[in-house]
């Protein structure tokens, strides 16, 4: 089966979890910015959490499918049409053949993540179908979508059913215009001032409009070297807060290069990772330092949450209101969760 | 995490960068995602659900104590044909005034002796190649090229690379080469290996055209040999 691209939005590419195992050979990781709601949008679907999976950025693509598809969108508060019909995200739908589906655009967080049962098929290079568009390499073409595409999709290994949802509790943390990004210091954190590690973590950090897939370039107070900012260029975790000679911060995440000749006052933490990837150019980060213990910690209650049951189908109950001489329909749907 | 042997260009600490990424991948621990070799350090990147970093730390300190493996067969020379100057080489006049050699001594001195690759990195198939003459020495560009094509062979301080891809980049372009250094459908997807050596050998511009003729019909075959006698430092 297939999913005709009508209109790709803004950005829109196939990522999974990311190219494993080739950065000693120059090639960068990719896959999902937000790998939290990409694995949750797999598991309303019934995927595997590596299966491959659509990122939209901002605003989303417009798409046919050609044949009865089950579908979630996750990640960023999107407005989600089936057919011209709103219909909830964080939610898996049945999409019939013909229907088209359109992601609107973001009004909270900035990117969203489309699963289909069976997985976006694009064809595995190094191990991975993740779109790497400075290299050409993965997804489809090595590129974003574009009109015209057509998007091939696997064989769903099973049956999940529609309806099924995540609660609030269950869905990423977006952001808002000033979030808190846990940090931990180093690895570079002795090449900084001791003025410099205080005012990284007691100032607030815009990200500006030079940010995307690669990474964040922040702005705030200029971060002082003791003697310079250069080091022998070495290997860079996601997450990596390197600051060059002029001082200001740039986070390093997906599409980062294998290595990296600035120092690297401090790393933001994994369960970090998907909150920070949903903030747009103009909101602020404000660091706060964890121990190694609390980011494991983190990390482990991150993917539990990640691992956690899914609800669903909610009963439903239906009911007629008149109103006037009109008719009206209302589908009550029971929120389990919060 | 990070396991940094040196903070300075040294072949020995890179040996060891090597030789710890090799007996880490052999030794195929559960939660090692992967490892990335640079200079002078090894990234190790981990699932920490799955490996302890404190005792990973342990198991690195114990594989380091007992010292490098022996290398075994000598290094490989990979002869790497490059069209110095001109168009192919904007930056060949400006490192020649700098430095106050002739082009002529330039290319002489960059085609002298082998260079250890010190890694693959920074872009697919990128090659960092260390011990470049003291003599050729320039900084980086001030403003880095927004575009800079594949096959370029540059020099920047105390380096020699080989632009694997068109890119930006900030290294002084003083030739090129017609053979390709990433190869995204063979695996290994690079033409070079960290520990190989890299031989520049200067070919004229009508010989040029025919390697990349013999490139472009998959006739050509890279010359290599094993290392002997001297190796830039």
């Amino acid at each position: 089966m297939s999913i005709e691209v009508r209109d790709g939005g803004l950005f829109s590419t196939v990522q999974d979890m990311g190219r494993k195992g080739y950065q000693r050979f120059g090639v960068p990781v990719s896959g999902a910015m937000d790998t939290y709601s990409a694995a949750v949008a797999n598991r309303l679907v019934g995927n595997d959490v590596q299966s491959a999976v659509l990122e939209c950025t901002f605003t989303g693509p417009v798409l046919r499918f050609t044949e009865p598809a089950l579908i979630a969108f996750t990640g960023c508060e999107a407005p989600l049409t089936l057919d011209g019909i709103p219909v909830a995200s964080w939610e898996s739908h049945l999409v019939k053949a013909g229907s088209v589906l359109a992601v609107g655009s973001a009004a909270m967080g900035c990117r969203g993540y489309l699963a289909v049962a069976g997985g976006i098929d694009t064809p595995v290079v190094m191990g991975s179908r993740s779109t790497f568009v400075r290299g050409a390499l993965g997804g489809l073409n090595g590129r974003a979508l574009k009109a015209g595409d057509v998007l091939p999709v696997g064989q769903a290994k099973t049956v999940a059913e529609p309806g099924r949802f995540a609660t609030f509790a269950q869905r990423v943390t977006l952001p808002r215009e000033t979030t808190s990004v846990r940090v931990m210091f180093g690895p570079e954190e002795d090449m900084f001032t001791a003025e410099a590690r205080d005012i990284f973590i007691s100032a607030d950090y815009k990200v500006t409009t030079e940010s995307d897939r690669m990474g964040y370039r922040m702005q705030g107070p200029t971060l002082s070297h003791k003697i310079k900012a250069d080091i022998l260029s070495g290997g860079i975790a996601p997450g990596s807060v390197q600051v060059p000679g002029h001082g200001q911060p740039i986070i390093m995440l997906a599409d980062r290069q294998s290595i990296g000749g600035y120092a690297k006052i401090a790393t933001v933490i994994g369960a970090d990772l998907p909150l920070l990837c949903q903030m747009r150019p103009g909101q602020s980060v404000r660091f706060v330092p964890v121990s190694r213990e609390e980011a494991v910690t983190a990390l482990r209650q991150l993917e539990s949450l990640r691992d956690s049951k899914l609800h669903g189908p909610s009963p439903r109950r239906q009911f007629s209101v008149r109103l006037g001489s009109q008719l009206i329909k209302v589908d009550l749907q029971e929120f389990l969760g919060e | 995490m990070l396991v940094e042997f040196g903070r300075e260009l040294c072949p020995d600490d890179n040996r060891r960068v090597h030789d710890l990424a090799a007996k880490l991948t052999v030794m195929q621990l559960p939660g090692i995602i992967e490892c990335v070799p640079a200079f002078g350090s090894l990234m190790v990147s981990l699932d920490p659900l799955v490996q302890d970093g404190e005792q990973l730390v342990a198991i690195c300190r114990e594989v380091i104590s007992s010292g490098c493996a022996d290398q075994g067969n000598p290094p490989l020379v990979v002869e790497i044909p490059v069209l110095y100057g001109g168009e192919f080489g904007p930056d060949l006049l400006d490192v020649s005034s700098e430095t106050g050699l002739s082009q002529e001594e330039v290319i002489t001195l960059h085609t002298a002796k082998p260079y250890l690759v010190y890694m693959i990195g920074f872009m697919p198939g990128y090659p960092y190649l260390g011990g470049l003459d003291q003599r050729l020495s320039v900084p980086r560009l001030k403003s880095p090229r927004t575009k800079v094509p594949a096959g370029s062979v540059a020099i920047a301080e105390q380096l020699t690379g080989i632009y694997s891809v068109n890119s930006p980049g900030g290294w002084r372009l003083i030739g090129r080469t017609p053979v390709p250094l990433y190869i995204p459908e063979e695996n290994p997807p690079t033409l070079l290996r960290p520990g190989d050596y890299v031989r520049f050998v200067p070919v004229g511009a009508e010989q040029y055209q025919a390697l990349e003729e013999d490139i472009a019909a998959s006739l050509y075959v890279p010359v290599t040999y094993p290392l002997e006698g001297e190796v830039a430092k």
